[in-house]
């Protein structure tokens, strides 16, 4: 790929959490548009925490991250939501509605954009599809194996089309196989353009990837 | 239709589907509402009521000279081309003791004991009219008049004016700070309501936030909800004070026919009810405003 502006770039970063816990510090590495990054590192390593300044869930205390040419790290708070629907965001946690169905979750970042029904609901199928999820569109997510879990979150991060996908462990709990081919689908969507940033302390998922790796120790990079 | 007027259309949507979705917790929201505004609107329309009522009598203070039994149609005369000199007045009119009497019998029922009466009690009189209800111009031709000859006793009636007056002045404070205090008791409950609404949808609003929902976005649907609790609890105040007036003519008719009136409580006008069930919705909005508001504060 043609060399690109870095489209995120950490310069100097460092997270102190309330009650003085540095869980990053100094942290420089740039992203360019298009690219696959693996974060890895052992537990409480930082990998979570760098993701969530990304995505301004958290603010660095000092040094700036730039996402897609904006500040992230002085950004207004009218001015985060805007940041986000440029994003998909896969959460550690998933963070999935178990009161609504399979294709409501799917739904929720169009409503959110004030998209069409109509419009919506093919969007919403096309990303489910994409997924291998599609004939589970009625069921509650609840009913799902975890591994069906991830790819609900993974379909309803890539529903917006956002231009960085960012993954919080989402082959956590999922056996190697599945998790191989759920990173898999993080490697189809990064072949059609899409930056993609995973963490992960699953290495052997990604082996056959050949990927680009950020290695974190202790919020450093190691 | 535009993006705005859909997500419009999803919180109304929304408001409907969760008033439904719990009627009875709705219905005793919307009750204790209801009775909160009911206490101030009801102060309200008796106020506006005792307004009418002093207005009735008169709005124009009067004063009444009482003449002496041997006063002739000369000195009648003079006293009236003298008060038709005085600024301020604004009507005269001569009262023959022969009417008075004829009207007391009348209004105050009293026909068969002044029937029984072997002469007229009553003396002449001259009742002047005086220009707006003003308490020092009616003192000053009180006064004026009670030097006049053939004048025995001068009343003016500004003193009860004033007391009624007082007394409204009194009421419209109290109307005020009752209703102060029960729009805040409005909003607090608004906002509780809303508050428990903002638990359930706890993850919601999370996961909302997180893929890119904005601060409005997330308000709305909560505004619309607040500010319908708002307008159904001013709709069930004006049922209740509209039902309480119904039943408080009864009595007020029995009380105004041995006054020989006609009075009777009026309700609020289609203007003030309007006036009303905006303002109650909007302090449910307010409610809600501050409640998502504070969510997202902490939240943040
Ligand atoms: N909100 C918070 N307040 C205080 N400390 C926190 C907070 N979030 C994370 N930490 C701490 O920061 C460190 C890094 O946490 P983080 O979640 O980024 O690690 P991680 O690499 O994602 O770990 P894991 O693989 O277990 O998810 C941890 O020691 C954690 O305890
Ligand atoms: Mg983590």
């Amino acid at each position: 790929m043609a060399a690109s502006a870095p489209i995120i770039s950490f310069r100097e970063v460092c997270k102190r959490y309330p009650g003085g816990y540095d869980a990053l510090s100094g942290i420089n590495f740039e992203v360019d548009t298009g690219e696959l990054l693996f974060v890895t590192g052992h537990s409480g390593a930082g990998k979570s925490t760098l993701l969530k300044l990304v995505a301004a869930i958290e603010r660095s205390s000092t040094g700036t991250v730039l996402v897609a040419g904006q500040n992230v790290s002085t950004m207004q708070r009218a001015a985060r939501p805007f940041l986000r629907r440029n994003l998909g965001l896969v959460f550690q946690d998933h963070k999935l509605l178990y009161d609504r169905s399979v294709f409501d979750n799917v739904m929720l970042p169009l409503q959110v954009i004030g998209l069409t029904t109509k419009d919506a609901s093919r969007r919403a199928r096309a990303a489910l599809d994409k997924v291998g999820l599609l004939a589970r569109e009625k069921a509650n997510p609840m009913s799902l194996s975890g591994g069906e879990q991830q790819r609900l979150c993974i379909a309803r991060a890539v529903v917006n089309r956002p231009s960085i996908l960012l993954a919080d462990e989402p082959t956590a709990s999922l056996d190697l196989e599945t998790a191989r081919s759920v990173m898999e689908i993080f490697r189809s969507f990064n072949q059609v353009g899409v930056t993609v940033l995973v963490a992960t302390h699953d290495l052997a998922a990604i082996s056959q990837l050949q990927p680009r790796l950020l290695a974190l120790s202790k919020g450093r990079q190691a | 239709m535009s993006a705005w007027l859909r997500h419009h259309f999803h919180s109304w949507r929304g408001t409907i589907a969760r008033l439904t979705a719990t009627p009875i917790g709705t219905a005793l929201n919307v009750a204790v509402i209801g009775a909160a505004l009911a206490l101030p609107l009801g102060a309200y329309v008796l106020l506006v009521n005792l307004q009418t009522l002093a207005g009735g009598f008169s709005s124009q203070a009067q004063v009444s000279l009482f003449l002496d039994r041997s006063a002739s149609s000369d000195d009648i005369r003079s006293i009236e081309d003298r008060l038709r000199r005085e600024s301020g007045v604004a009507q005269m009119r001569f009262v023959p003791r022969a009417t008075a009497l004829h009207d007391l019998a009348r209004s105050a029922n009293l026909s068969g004991v002044i029937g029984a009466l072997r002469e007229n009690p009553l003396p002449d009189a001259i009742v002047v009219t005086l220009d707006g209800n003003n308490a020092a111009l009616a003192e000053h031709i009180s006064q004026t008049a009670g030097g006049f000859a053939k004048v025995t006793h001068v009343q003016t009636d500004s003193g009860w004016m004033r007391r009624l007056d007082a007394l409204i002045r009194l009421g419209r404070t109290v109307l005020v700070l009752l209703g102060v205090l029960l729009s805040l008791a409005l909003i607090a409950v608004t906002f509780n309501t809303i508050r428990l609404q903002i638990l359930t949808q706890h993850d919601e609003i999370e996961v909302s936030r997180l893929i890119g929902a904005t601060d409005a976005y997330i308000h709305r649907p909560f505004l619309y909800l607040g500010g319908m609790l708002g307008l159904l609890g001013g709709l069930i105040a004006l049922g209740l004070v509209s039902g309480g007036l119904a039943l408080m003519n009864t009595d007020v008719a029995t009380l105004a026919s041995l006054y020989g009136s006609q009075f009777r409580l009026d309700s609020l006008g289609a203007p003030d009810c309007g006036t009303f069930l905006l303002f109650s919705g909007l302090l449910g909005w307010l409610g809600s405003y501050l409640s998502v508001s504070a969510h997202l504060q902490s939240v943040d």
